[in-house]
């Protein structure tokens, strides 16, 4: 892919190739289901996944499947990743 | 030490078998005596891409059943003297291969193979377990499609939790990403996932590009394996993952797409 083509697509707007498309979306899904099989992690998360996401449906429509909750390992902490995926309009601004 | 290698991916489909066929027949090509073993149970295949259906007289589940001796039910290939196929059973069901029954076969093909090849089927149920339960190395074919690629993840895991290394805290199998099916053109049009993508996501070393290729079909309606072929890009590709199998250094082929130039249209080049 030339560097034309590069800026030719971009100046168009957003139109992704779909390998760029399935590569991410291979990242994001694998990422939750490598998280899903390590044995190591809590079995708190899906309840504590519950219950955080029945206060955000408090404040906002969000569906079950556009938040995650994971536990990784970063050098010697762990690290809690919560990520919530707001619905476009609420995202956008208005 | 002799090998157990399991040839496995989870999805169907993806290349298993025609891998199978044609790795195990360049291992013996290189010097190694070897043994390919089909575990697909009901729906043997194997049989038919080593073009060896009808010598099929008896089958690993006879064996296993301790019906016949394990030699009785050895077919030798019909290219390479130093190659035999051992089939699965196209009657019973995949029950009949029990992981007790599979360790004794794999321990007496010990004693006199170098390396024991297992095509496994697809799925993740007791079938494609037992052909990777005893695995030492393990060759995870993948296509460039994200549903093959997310099942080879999956094995992964399972390779890395239940084989029989795992449990026993042995040293982990040693896996191989060997993507087939692949088809540089698309790649460049960004319309398939490319290598470096896939070994981004699977994070294990790459053994080889297979590229889609119309010589497979034909490879199969003959009852050749791939390898045989003369000059075809799979016949090669199918070479250098056996070399780099067995540690040479071989560089990567097959993966990009070249434009044929104007010029290079008109005056040559193929
Ligand atoms: N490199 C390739 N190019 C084109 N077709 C292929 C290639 N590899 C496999 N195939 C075809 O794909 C189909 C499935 O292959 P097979 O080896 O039986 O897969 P599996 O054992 O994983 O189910 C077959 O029709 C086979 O001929
Ligand atoms: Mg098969």
């Amino acid at each position: 892919m030339s560097l034309i083509d590069n800026l030719l697509d971009y100046l168009r707007g957003d139109n992704k190739k779909t390998a760029v498309v399935a590569k991410e979306r291979l990242q994001i899904i694998l990422a939750h289901e490598r998280a899903g099989r390590n044995a190591s992690s809590p079995d708190y998360l899906p309840a504590l996944q519950e219950e955080l996401l029945a206060v955000i449906a408090k404040y906002i429509h969000v569906e079950r499947d556009m938040i995650k909750v994971q536990l990784e390992k970063h050098g010697e902490y762990d690290v809690l990743e919560l990520n919530i995926m707001l619905p476009e309009d609420k995202r956008a601004g208005g | 030490m002799p090998k157990v290698i399991v040839v496995t991916s989870g999805k169907g489909g993806v290349g298993k078998t025609t891998t199978s066929a044609s790795f195990a027949t360049g291992l013996a090509l290189r010097g190694n005596k070897t043994v390919v073993i089909d575990f697909d149970v009901g729906l043997r295949n194997l049989d038919l891409i080593m073009g060896c259906e009808r010598r099929v007289v008896y089958d690993i589940i006879n064996v296993i059943n301790g019906e016949v001796a394990l030699k009785q039910a050895l077919i030798k290939d019909k290219h390479c003297d130093n190659l035999y196929v051992l089939p699965a059973s196209q009657t019973r069901d995949k029950d009949a291969l029990n992981l007790d029954g599979v360790g004794r076969i794999l321990d007496e093909l010990k004693e006199s193979f170098d390396c024991i090849v297992c095509d496994s089927p697809a799925g993740i149920e007791h079938g494609a377990f037992s052909a990777m339960y005893y695995a030492d190395e393990a060759l995870v074919v993948t296509n460039p499609e994200v549903s093959s690629v997310r099942d080879s993840d999956r094995i992964l895991g399972i390779l890395a939790a239940k084989s029989k290394r795992a449990v026993e805290g042995l040293e982990p199998v040693r896996e191989h990403l060997l993507v087939t099916r692949y088809d540089p053109k698309r790649v460049a049009a960004g319309e398939m996932l490319s290598v470096d993508d896939i070994q981004e996501i699977l994070r294990i070393p790459l053994i080889g590009v297979i590229p889609e290729s119309e010589s497979v079909l034909q490879a199969s309606n003959s009852g050749t394996p791939a390898i045989h072929l003369d000059k075809s890009d799979v016949a090669e590709a199918y070479r250098d993952v056996v070399a780099r199998f067995m540690g040479d250094e071989v560089p990567m082929r097959f993966t990009t797409y070249e434009k044929v130039g104007l010029l290079k249209r008109l005056f040559g080049g193929r």
